[in-house]
């Protein structure tokens, strides 16, 4: 028996596969996204949360705020700097980041995270009050 | 206390911490991050091809399969084309099932003496769920990952994650994966540390992997729920990684700790890897129990590299020595007076 010719066919197959990465973004530049701040963020200049902790942590946030408007009916978020917020993804987050498509979404696509809130929750439910 | 498990157990966390003080405290993002991946991957590679093109040159004389079943053999008796396959085609299929659902892990027993003496063989099953959890959901985390690797995020890796996050508890989701993944992995450790017979038989190789895939595992879990990172951050440095194309050092260093740690968790295991029982992963395409037609009775295997063995025959033995031998009385076969015939 000698299958040297299948077995380095399939040895090349593999390495190919294990450095597929490398060929699939070859001569692609893949830039961090620019997130855009909306004018009303702008203005406000402070997040719910200090810069860092919103970043990584706004989905634990949301998941909180979430829990406790839906289970215990109670609307209203003290931050650190004793700031009131009203506790709701599209009246509170997406009034001020009015812009999702270049803020939430943009950073999303890159991180390849597709939230699910908004089969529900839409965009500025004030454009559907008239 | 082992000093198997015990030792690979302490390797694990030292490396943890060599990485987490390294970034934390010394501020080694660019060894780390970037350098340790490299050359990992390198061995990997190199590593990985040197040990099977090692095994591609060592010897078949014989074909040597592992038969589960009736060869074929009289036309009315019924052959099991599957676990002793005659044809390439049956032995594709045999390797197949083997790799896709572990069929010779399903078939594991184990023996028990009954009170009355009698011995039993029983199905055990464990294992074989083990590792299949195990490997699957090991499968299915790694292609998952290449979200971090590949821009755009191509539409069957968010199809996967979709189908991952499918109960939708958590945020972010809980991805079932993950859970599987460390659930298992530690079953199959604990497997060892607990059942004596296993842990006879079990070394210090055996439970370093099982350790170093724990720790990815947490480590990752860590990250994504509990302890969270800058995900941003890490995709540009690891799309930087696939790229060349490195992102600023403000970005490497406003990563947390744990991701280094995570990230030479797995450049070790990846170095380790070609020197590893787990080139199981290569080994298992190789196996000659596994991948040759059990033929043997069919057809006449003639080791294909035997050269041609210079013999002398009794023939020529009886040439050289006929006259001496019948001096001495001994039978010949040839005579002495058919011998000078021929000769003429
Ligand atoms: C009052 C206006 C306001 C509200 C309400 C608000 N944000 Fe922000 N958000 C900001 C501002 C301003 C920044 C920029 C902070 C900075 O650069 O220091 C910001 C930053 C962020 C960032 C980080 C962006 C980056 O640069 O990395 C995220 C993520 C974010 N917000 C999400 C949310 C979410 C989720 C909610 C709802 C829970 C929310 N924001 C509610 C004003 C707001
Ligand atoms: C199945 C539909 C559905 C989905 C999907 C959904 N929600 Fe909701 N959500 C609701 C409903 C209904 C309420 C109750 C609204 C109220 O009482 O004002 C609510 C309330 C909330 C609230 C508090 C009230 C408000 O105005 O926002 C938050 C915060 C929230 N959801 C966040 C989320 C997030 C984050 C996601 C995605 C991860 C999500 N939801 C997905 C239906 C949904
Ligand atoms: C700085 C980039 C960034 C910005 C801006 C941002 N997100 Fe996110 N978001 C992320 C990342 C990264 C994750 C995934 C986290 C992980 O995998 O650990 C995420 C996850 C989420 C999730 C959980 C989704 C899931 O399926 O797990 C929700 C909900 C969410 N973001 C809401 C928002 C909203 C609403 C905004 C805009 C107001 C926003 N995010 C802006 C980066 C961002
Ligand atoms: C260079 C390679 C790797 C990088 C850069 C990397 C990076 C990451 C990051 C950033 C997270 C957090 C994800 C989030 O918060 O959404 C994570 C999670 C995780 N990683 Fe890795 N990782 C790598 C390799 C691996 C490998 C080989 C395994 C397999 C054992 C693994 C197992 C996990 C697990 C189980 C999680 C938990 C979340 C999940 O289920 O996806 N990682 N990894």
């Amino acid at each position: 028996m000698n299958d040297k010719g299948k077995i380095v066919a399939g040895l090349v197959i593999f390495l190919v596969m294990v450095t597929f990465p490398f060929w699939y973004n070859l001569g692609k530049a893949a830039p961090a996204p620019e997130i855009v701040l909306s004018a009303q963020a702008k203005a406000a200049g402070a997040c719910v949360l200090p810069k860092a902790e919103i970043k990584t942590e706004h989905m634990q946030l949301l998941d909180v705020w979430r829990d406790t408007v839906v289970r215990e009916g109670q609307r209203v978020y003290v931050n650190a700097e004793g700031k009131k917020f009203d506790m709701s993804l599209s009246n509170t987050c997406l009034d001020c980041h009015s812009n999702r498509k270049e803020f939430c979404d943009r950073c999303h696509t890159y991180a390849s995270v597709d939230p699910y809130c908004y089969d529900c929750h839409i965009e500025d439910p004030k454009e559907n009050d008239q | 206390m082992n000093v198997k498990y015990m030792y690979s157990f302490l390797a694990v966390i030292v490396l943890f911490l060599i990485a987490y003080v390294g970034t934390e405290a010394v501020g080694l993002q660019w060894l780390f991050g970037v350098l340790i991946p490299y050359a990992a991957l390198l061995v990997f590679v190199i590593g990985f091809g040197r040990r099977v093109m090692s095994w591609a040159r060592s010897a078949v004389p014989f074909r040597i399969p592992t038969t589960c079943g009736q060869q074929k053999t009289l036309p009315w008796i019924r052959p099991n084309s599957i676990d002793n396959p005659t044809t390439t085609g049956a032995v594709a299929v045999r390797m197949f099932l083997e790799i896709v659902t572990f069929r010779s892990l399903f078939r594991n027993t184990r023996m028990k003496a009954k009170a009355d003496g009698r011995i039993t063989y029983q199905l055990e099953l464990f294992l074989w769920l083990g590792a299949l959890a195990f490997h699957y959901a090991f499968a299915t985390v790694l292609v998952r990952h290449l979200r971090f690797f590949m821009e755009p995020v191509p539409v069957p890796i968010k199809l996967i994650e979709t189908l991952d996050a499918f109960f939708q508890f958590g945020l972010p989701v809980v991805y079932l994966s993950g859970v599987v993944l460390a659930a298992a992995v530690l079953y199959l450790a604990l497997r060892r540390v607990f059942i004596p017979t296993v842990r006879y038989i079990s070394l210090a190789n055996d439970f370093f992997p099982l350790f170093l895939i724990f720790g990815i595992a947490f480590t990752g879990i860590l990250m994504r729920y509990f302890a969270k990172v800058d995900i941003v951050g890490i995709k540009a440095l690891t799309m930087g990684l696939v790229t060349f194309s490195f992102p600023e050092s403000e970005v490497l260093k406003g990563i947390s700790g744990l991701f280094y740690g995570h990230l030479f968790f797995v450049s070790v295991l990846l170095a380790y890897f070609p020197f590893s029982k787990l080139m199981h992963l290569g080994g298992i395409f190789l196996s000659p129990t596994r991948n040759l037609t059990t033929d043997t009775r069919a057809r006449r295997h003639v080791n294909p590299w035997n050269y041609p063995v210079k013999v002398h025959t009794y023939e020529e033995y009886e040439d050289d020595f006929r006259e001496k031998m019948v001096e001495a009385g001994l039978p010949v076969v040839k005579s002495l007076e058919a011998a000078a015939a021929e000769k003429e």
